[in-house]
């Protein structure tokens, strides 16, 4: 069959649908690799190891450093011991993590992508493994090339097992911070431990097991949302990873470009040798400019100053560096490197601000808190003698961790008014007068009691009459009022 | 199938399919592999399903499938496991007194939470959500008490409520003085004058209330005593009461004198259980007119 079709898919267009091919980044070594080394060992001995620091808070709390402790509804974190209704603290510190994401972006481009994501951690982790067991790029290449013979299957087989063994470390790691880490750890070991463990395990090894050994670079350009909001987010003065193609172009073989030097023709640095895109752990070529599946790791720059050094030109030929100076020097003025300028203050200040506000609120927070409802229905009892009666829900709320003892009275009503207690006695506490009760509240608990206030008899009352709660910790003195109202028919 | 050679179209440089229709060759674009692989696991995961699980239905029936799997038998299972749970603490309120209840926080956090749901369920639609009653059925609330607002009485009353049908119900039964002619017509009115006249009610202008006094004492002072305050121990309402369990007014007493009426709450021991019933007392009688 003739066609006399124009071909819809053109070369030079792109196409709509490619297969990803299959990344073999090399091995380099350099500054940026040691920067990158020393973060994976710090961030993920962190991660592993945090669960065991030991944190003395007495005996009857727990003493792990980091717990989210959902059975009990607590978490605990070093000094810090959050509620449920505290959780706003975790909203603060998101905030804090995205804005200084920003902030990071502004100062240097994907600093998180290249050297603290998790993805990036974990992918780097397992590709080293990978090319210790496999070799590096062209054996690796080599590797999947050849037909499956015993060295092959030995090989995959053990990489894909130590994989595993990191994967399952990982979630391993992960349910340790929300129990008893040694005790859990014993448990698990002993076939003890609660299904939703061995499950979540289950999850957190998978999820590692392909996204850092299988999907790799491909979470980066096609899974992460990060890429195209910082698209956005960049500005000419953000350093990012950069070919300096000022300096680089026109690229040529080592040869051939001596061959133009010498016939007096313009010649760049770049060799053409490849290695920065064979270092690159997504497969893009940095030469083509800021890209979304660059991630801005610097390993390029590792490979390409290795290279700069042996042919002897000075390094630096991919850098950190802005549009603006490549335009700058080809213009023969000197680069600018502006740190501060009004998009890394603003950053700066509202991290500062949320932190202050935090800082602020964890100073003053209160050990203790006190809230009052009123009943709804009935508002007021008429009692048989003429005077009125009000109910209300009190509930009292004790976060020191010992049990604390309260003096609890109303204030702002007439002589005479009395305050009862459902289950607290008079009889059995020192009470000054009749308004005055104690309550205790055990250690690292709330309680919820039934408070009844009466009206003195023979004194009339407006139809809601506004009074006062006090409550006074008998130990530190501190004076808790809640505002309420006593309700009565009125005139 | 046909078998058919491979043929690539020349304009996408795509294989096709061999099928034709009119000169169209149909392309070949193969499902993506995971897409594939996730579809046949999910048949085999299915065929799995049907054999472990109840999920064919039948003509009588459904295949119960390996596991014996049943919905129903899991949420009984939990609902039993819940029921031996709450007896458990069930039981130390069973063995604690009511005042013992009252005073052990523990004890009063667990039958305050028994007692206000008991409540809701059972006694609201007499009493009132807010236990504050409606004509007919006592207002829980307030400190003025039939048979008794103490904890024990409480727990007696709803045990074994009034005029039940239950050999230790409680029982009182005021006679109807105008039905059954035990009273003339003009004695009635003058009785209730002087009964609202005893608890602040407006009285009728004309009325003789000494005439009332004589027929209050000749006929009522046995069961609600001599200043109409009534006597918990026979169930007798307190008349000088700022709320009647009836129309609060001098018509409304009498109506009540020529013809009582006369409520029934049931009994709710047999129903209910002791230990329910102890939560109800103590949730009762903390609402505040406890005694």
């Amino acid at each position: 069959m003739s066609s006399q079709v124009e071909p819809i898919d053109k070369e030079e267009d792109e196409a709509w649908f490619a297969s990803a091919a299959k990344v073999y980044p090399m091995q380099v070594k350099g500054r940026f690799r040691k920067i990158k080394w020393a973060i994976l060992f710090i961030s993920l001995g962190i991660y592993y190891f945090t669960p065991f620091i030991r944190w003395d808070r007495g005996p009857l709390l727990p003493d792990q450093a980091v717990l989210v402790d959902f059975e009990r509804k607590r978490g605990y974190f070093f000094f810090l011991e959050i509620w449920p209704q505290e959780v706003y603290y975790l909203a603060g510190l998101l905030i804090i993590a995205a804005v200084g994401l920003f902030l990071m972006n502004a100062i240097a481009g994907r600093l998180w992508c290249g050297y603290l994501c998790p993805q990036t951690v974990w992918t780097d982790l397992f590709l080293r493994v990978e090319s210790m067991i496999e070799g590096d790029r062209r054996k690796r290449i080599t590797l999947d090339k050849q037909p499956w013979n015993a060295e092959k299957i030995l090989k995959k087989g053990t990489k894909h097992f130590l994989w595993l063994m990191i994967a399952w470390w990982t979630g391993g790691a992960w349910v340790l911070y929300f129990a008893d880490a040694p005790t859990l750890v014993y448990d698990l070991a002993t076939g003890q431990a609660a299904l939703s463990a061995y499950v979540w395990i289950g999850i957190l090894t998978f999820t590692t097991y392909s996204l850092a050994g299988h999907l790799r670079e491909q979470v980066c350009v096609y899974m992460c949302p990060w890429p195209r909001i910082q698209a956005a987010l960049t500005d000419e003065h953000a350093l990012n990873v950069t070919y300096r193609y000022d300096r680089g172009e026109p690229r040529g073989h080592l040869k051939e470009n001596q061959k133009r030097v010498a016939a007096g023709q313009p010649a760049g640095d770049c060799i053409d040798c490849n290695q920065c895109v064979y270092a690159c752990p997504t497969g893009v070529d940095i030469r083509k400019g800021a890209q979304l599946d660059c991630i801005q790791c610097g390993l390029c720059i590792d490979a390409c100053d290795a290279i700069m050094t042996k042919v002897g030109k000075p390094a630096g030929l991919i850098a950190y560096d802005t549009d603006i100076n490549i335009e700058r020097r080809e213009k023969g003025e000197a680069p600018v490197y502006r740190l501060v300028r009004p998009r890394t203050v603003i950053y700066f200040a509202i991290i500062a601000m949320i932190a202050g506000v935090m800082l602020y609120v964890q100073l003053n927070r209160s050990m203790t808190s006190f809230s009052v409802v009123h009943d709804r229905n009935p508002l007021y009892v008429h009692q048989s003698n003429g005077s009125f009666r009000n109910g209300y829900s009190l509930r009292l709320l004790n976060k020191h961790n010992k049990e604390q003892s309260f003096t609890l009275s109303v204030e702002d009503m007439p002589a005479g008014t009395t305050l009862e207690v459902v289950g607290v006695h008079k009889d059995a506490v020192s009470v000054s007068n009749d308004t005055q009760l104690t309550l205790t509240v055990e250690a690292d608990t709330t309680r919820s009691v039934r408070a009844l206030v009466f009206s003195p008899e023979g004194v009339a009352l407006p139809a809601s009459k506004p009074m006062r709660f006090k409550l006074v910790d008998s130990d530190t003195g501190e004076i808790t009022i809640v505002p309420d109202f006593f309700r009565t028919p009125g005139n | 199938m046909a078998e058919h050679k491979k043929e690539i179209d020349q304009v996408t440089g795509v294989e096709t399919t061999g099928h034709e229709w009119d000169g169209l060759k149909e392309l070949n674009h193969p499902l993506p592999k995971w897409w594939l692989y996730m579809f046949y696991g999910s048949i085999v995961w299915a065929v799995i399903y049907w054999i472990l699980m109840p999920s064919w239905p039948l003509v009588n029936g459904y295949t119960k499938g390996l596991l014996d799997y049943s919905q129903r038998a899991v949420a009984t299972r939990n609902f039993d496991v819940a029921v031996a749970e709450r007896a458990e603490t069930g039981k130390m309120l069973l063995e604690a007194s009511l005042e013992e209840i009252q005073n052990t926080p523990e004890l009063l956090e667990f039958a305050m939470t028994q007692g206000k749901v008991a409540f809701g369920d059972n006694c609201a639609a007499c009493h009132g959500v807010g236990a504050t009653g409606f004509e007919g059925y006592p207002n829980l609330q307030d400190d003025s008490w039939i048979w008794g607002g103490d904890l024990e009485t409480l727990a007696t009353t709803i045990a074994y409520g009034v005029r039940a049908d239950n050999d230790e119900t409680r029982y009182a039964e005021m006679p109807a003085f105008g039905r059954d002619e035990l009273l003339e017509k003009e004695q009635i009115v003058q009785v209730a004058n002087y009964v609202g006249s005893l608890a602040d009610i407006p009285t009728q202008d004309g009325v003789d209330l000494e005439a009332g006094k004589v027929v209050y004492e000749e006929n009522c002072v046995v069961c609600h005593m001599d200043n109409g305050k009534g006597d918990m121990e026979t169930g007798t309402p307190n008349l000088t009461a700022p709320n009647y369990l009836y129309d609060r007014s001098v018509e409304g007493i009498m109506a009540q004198v020529n013809t009582p009426r006369h409520g029934v709450m049931p009994a709710w021991i047999e129903r209910l259980g002791e230990t329910t019933v102890k939560s109800l007392a103590v949730y009762v009688h903390s609402r505040g007119g406890g005694q």
